[in-house]
């Protein structure tokens, strides 16, 4: 369990240092999005450029320009848009629950941070930025400068090791016998 | 009479979006002390500062500020001469602004969002008649990660309740952000098996002897804090019954994620 704090825009050696079970601070920008968002930027690509960013999936509560909550959402809705997001140069997805590790190996990481932990997380988040906003305060694509965000566990790392994967296996077995 | 429902939905929501009840604190301080895993323990002390940090703010502690569901206790001697559904659906659009909560509620199609946190069906409210002239109103906002875990199943007789619970538990855990509240209806019929679950989290904690095993029997599974493993997969179990036909076995696990937000205001 070494601690990082880094800054994005994320690079290949940031993502490569980075360890299953390591945990990571975020300052800089990061984007949200979830399942509106992704299904637009399917049709149509993304609004900003993700070049090394760390995407968040997120909904959050804001009010006036103001983050008052912002935990994760869970990431397995939007697993089937991983592989074309990470093809953005996305380096970090950042959410709750995980998605299948494969399309990680050799140039992202997959960051949990805790979910349910909504108030928390907007003390380290300000908003800079909205895109896609006709799709409404939790759909919305928000830009945020993050001072510290975190703490976040590394669950897929780029190496292939995936802590959700190895957890759910080990308690089929459990629950098998 | 109109106003003070209307005037403790909204008290009773913004109690349960920025606290959790005491006994829900308190297991998760036990298991925070008990776990053995050190990422699983940062995890549950991360929970216990985020909820510090929404009572003293008096921000949602999640951002997923739920759809309204509400429970109301009213006594048969009690006669109101107004709309009961429309006064606490006038007290969750005033607390969406006043709080503010996360628009959640959209409709089901087209997915467009009232902006309100009500429409058709929202807020949804199960009814309780009890003894006596009074009333209360317990507001329980579900997130829809844990809902989204939820299921039905309609087993054989034959099937053992207990293997289904806990495959699905094994299955699904990492994504209604564990530790959870298990509200397991067995019994009744396809839908009276899903209210019983609901009203198992209601009703929450289990002290059976059968609830407890169950518990016991989902902590080993290992899942752990968030699905990133762990002693903490479960903090509570509670299992309501109803007969059923003797063709069937239907089971309903309700799915409750760690912040088990709920409270109430006693209006009579």
């Amino acid at each position: 369990m070494t601690e990082y704090h880094l800054r994005t825009p994320l690079s290949a050696a940031d993502v490569e240092m980075l360890h299953a079970g390591d945990v990571v601070f975020l300052s800089g920008r990061i984007h949200t999005a979830r399942d509106k968002a992704h299904a637009l930027m399917h049709r149509g690509g993304s609004p900003v450029s993700l070049q090394g960013a760390a995407l968040y999936h997120c909904g959050p509560l804001i009010q006036e320009g103001r983050v008052l909550s912002a935990g994760p959402t869970t990431s397995g809705r939007m697993a089937r848009y991983t592989e074309e997001i990470l093809e953005l140069g996305v380096r970090a997805i950042i959410g709750k629950g995980g998605v299948p590790g494969e399309p990680f190996l050799g140039r992202a990481v997959y960051l949990a941070f805790p979910g349910g932990c909504g108030a928390a997380a907007a003390l380290r988040l300000k908003v800079c930025g909205a895109y896609l906003q006709e799709l409404g305060m939790a759909e919305s694509m928000w830009e945020f400068e993050a001072d510290n965000f975190g703490p976040m566990i590394v669950a897929i790392d780029a190496h292939g090791k995936d802590l959700y994967r190895d957890v759910k296996e080990s308690a089929q077995k459990t629950w098998k016998h | 009479m109109r106003a003070r429902v209307v005037e403790a939905t909204v008290r009773a929501l913004q109690k349960a979006e920025t606290s959790l009840p005491l006994w829900v604190l308190k297991r998760i301080e036990d298991a925070a002390l008990q776990e053995t895993n050190p990422i699983a323990r940062s995890h549950l002390r991360f929970m216990l500062q985020n909820v510090q940090i929404a009572e003293s703010t008096g921000l949602p502690l999640c951002q997923d500020t739920g759809l309204p569901i509400f429970r109301v206790q009213m006594g048969r001697d009690l006669r109101l001469d107004f709309d009961l559904h429309e006064a606490v659906a006038e007290g969750v659009i005033i607390a969406t602004e006043k709080i503010p909560l996360r628009p959640n509620a959209v409709d089901p199609l087209t997915r467009k969002n009232s902006g309100n946190n009500t429409g058709p069906g929202m807020p949804d409210i199960i009814l309780d008649l009890v003894d006596g002239a009074g009333l209360s109103l317990t507001a329980f906002p579900k997130g829809a990660g844990s809902e989204n875990m939820s299921l039905v199943g309609m087993l054989n007789p034959a099937d053992d309740p207990f293997d289904f619970i806990l495959r699905a538990v094994a299955e699904r855990a990492a994504n209604a952000c564990p530790p959870l509240f298990l509200g397991i209806g067995i019994g009744g019929t396809f839908d009276l098996a899903a209210r019983l679950a609901k009203r198992a989290l209601l009703n929450m904690p289990g002290t059976a002897p059968q609830e407890l095993e169950l518990l016991a029997r989902v902590n080993r599974l290992g899942i752990g804090p968030m699905g990133l493993g762990g002693d903490t997969t479960a903090l509570g179990v509670r299992i309501e019954k109803a007969c059923c036909h003797t063709a069937s076995l239907p089971v309903a696990i309700n799915f409750q994620c760690w912040a088990h937000r709920y409270a109430t205001e006693v209006i009579l």
